[in-house]
């Protein structure tokens, strides 16, 4: 086992080294999902982070890593490791989380639909927010990391994701319907979220600091109860302007301050996010067993 | 040769094998059938940019970041997508070009660049125009 491991984590290494890197047009989104997919065969490496304001406790500061996988064109596949750390508590880690969505259509439509499938195997201590769903509220991230952290916590999570892109602007509509595997009722939430380029055209020449390069947007996201009490009733609900920065580089950079909406929200988060995308990286990595391709 | 011997140069050859992709891929004429796909009302589109000299370059810059991966260097083709500079792009129509580039083929790995707003996809198209005359 500890073989494999070792072998997956040399296999990724040499396929970051090898592999080009290819440049992102990524929105600012960090909770919602657009229709856009990972481009077959790229791997791009994301780091995410979220720093929260807790009234009843310390602040904290959880964060992530991503490892975004295109399979094909209408699947791509992603892997999660959690952790965060509470303010004069400890640093933990909280889980991993497998992610795949699928593009159903194969054509692009007035809207596309996209569906999403993550399971979740992580402890009550996880403090990413990267969806907030049912009744989850502030006052659930006060429970100490030593006590939450015993509390598993296995989760199916499915999404329609409903997008579109117009005159370079993107609307997207999250619906996120999520089972605790240990007998406890479905959990319901959204995100929805809007984004455009700053310029619509792209420039004779390349450049970093080009407004074709810079993407602005919104989105907004919260819980909607679960199925015995459905609802806005003792829900928390965000808001969050954010710049994506994508540079010719291959890197793209994040950064959403987003507030929360009412008294069970968390007041602030400010999150941010640093990612890089490598070009046939899936070639790469089969072409070490192969020797040549299709 | 001892085995610590024989997995270093087995790891030398996965480099040495991965380094070799490069070569390319002949591709047959039916990988372009798709253009013929695109709905009349995209065969018979023009391309609003066509009378815009700085085009054909922004659509070269878009193209290095977004498609060279795939259809390599100036559009010469590579393993993983075909040429560009072949007769039936050369003779395709603009707003056929568009339609590729916006509902991709995901069935056959081209994926869909509608992320990338409609005058920079207008502008590839003019770079790829460009390549053909």
């Amino acid at each position: 086992m500890r073989g494999m491991l070792w072998c997956g984590l040399v296999l990724l290494m040499v396929g970051m080294l090898v592999a080009p890197r290819a440049v992102g047009q990524e929105n600012p989104y960090i909770v919602a999902y657009d229709h856009n997919l990972e481009e077959p065969g790229n791997l791009e490496v994301e780091y995410f982070s979220t720093f929260g304001t807790q009234r009843g406790g310390p602040d904290f500061h959880g964060f992530w890593s991503e490892f975004e996988y295109g399979a094909t064109a209408w699947w791509t596949t992603e892997f999660y490791l959690d952790a965060q750390s509470t303010f004069g508590e400890s640093t933990i880690f909280t889980g991993f989380r497998w992610e795949n969505r699928f593009r159903p259509l194969k054509d692009e439509h007035f809207v596309n639909p996209i569906l999403y499938i993550e399971f979740e195997n992580d402890n009550e201590a996880d403090k990413i927010l990267k969806e907030v769903e049912g009744h989850d509220v502030e006052s659930d991230y006060a429970v100490p990391n030593a006590i939450a952290r015993k509390e598993k916590d296995r989760e199916m999570e499915f999404k329609l994701i409903l997008s579109r892109n117009y005159k370079g602007w993107n609307f997207t509509e999250n619906t996120l319907a999520v089972k605790n595997l240990s007998n406890q009722p479905w959990e319901f939430g959204y995100a929805l979220g809007t984004a455009r380029p700053l310029a619509l055209k792209g420039a004779s020449h390349r450049c970093n600091f080009c407004a074709q390069h810079f993407i602005v947007g919104v989105e907004m996201y919260g819980g909607l109860g679960d199925r015995y009490s459905f609802g806005l009733h003792n829900t928390s609900h965000y808001v969050g302007p954010g710049v994506a920065w994508n540079l010719p580089s291959g890197w793209t950079f994040r950064i959403e301050p987003t507030f929360g909406l009412n008294d069970q929200s968390h007041q602030f988060l400010l999150r941010w996010g640093a990612s890089y995308e490598f070009s046939g990286f899936g070639r790469t990595v089969e072409s070490l067993f192969q020797g040549h391709g299709e | 040769m001892n085995r610590r011997t024989y997995r270093w140069v087995g790891v030398l050859l996965g480099v040495a094998v991965a380094l070799g992709l490069q070569a390319q891929t002949i591709w047959d004429g039916a990988v372009y059938s798709e253009l013929a796909k695109a709905p009349t009302k995209y065969q018979q589109m023009q391309n609003p940019l066509a009378n815009d000299a700085e085009a054909p370059m922004a659509g070269a810059v878009l193209f290095e970041e977004h498609c060279e991966e795939c259809h390599g260097k100036a559009a010469v083709g590579g393993r993983k997508a075909p040429t560009l500079r072949a007769a039936e792009v050369r003779e395709a129509r603009p707003g056929a070009i568009f339609w590729i580039l916006s509902n991709g083929v995901v069935r056959k790995k081209m994926p869909v660049w509608s992320k990338l707003p409609e005058p920079e996809r207008w502008q590839l198209v003019s770079y790829i125009q460009s390549l053909n005359r």
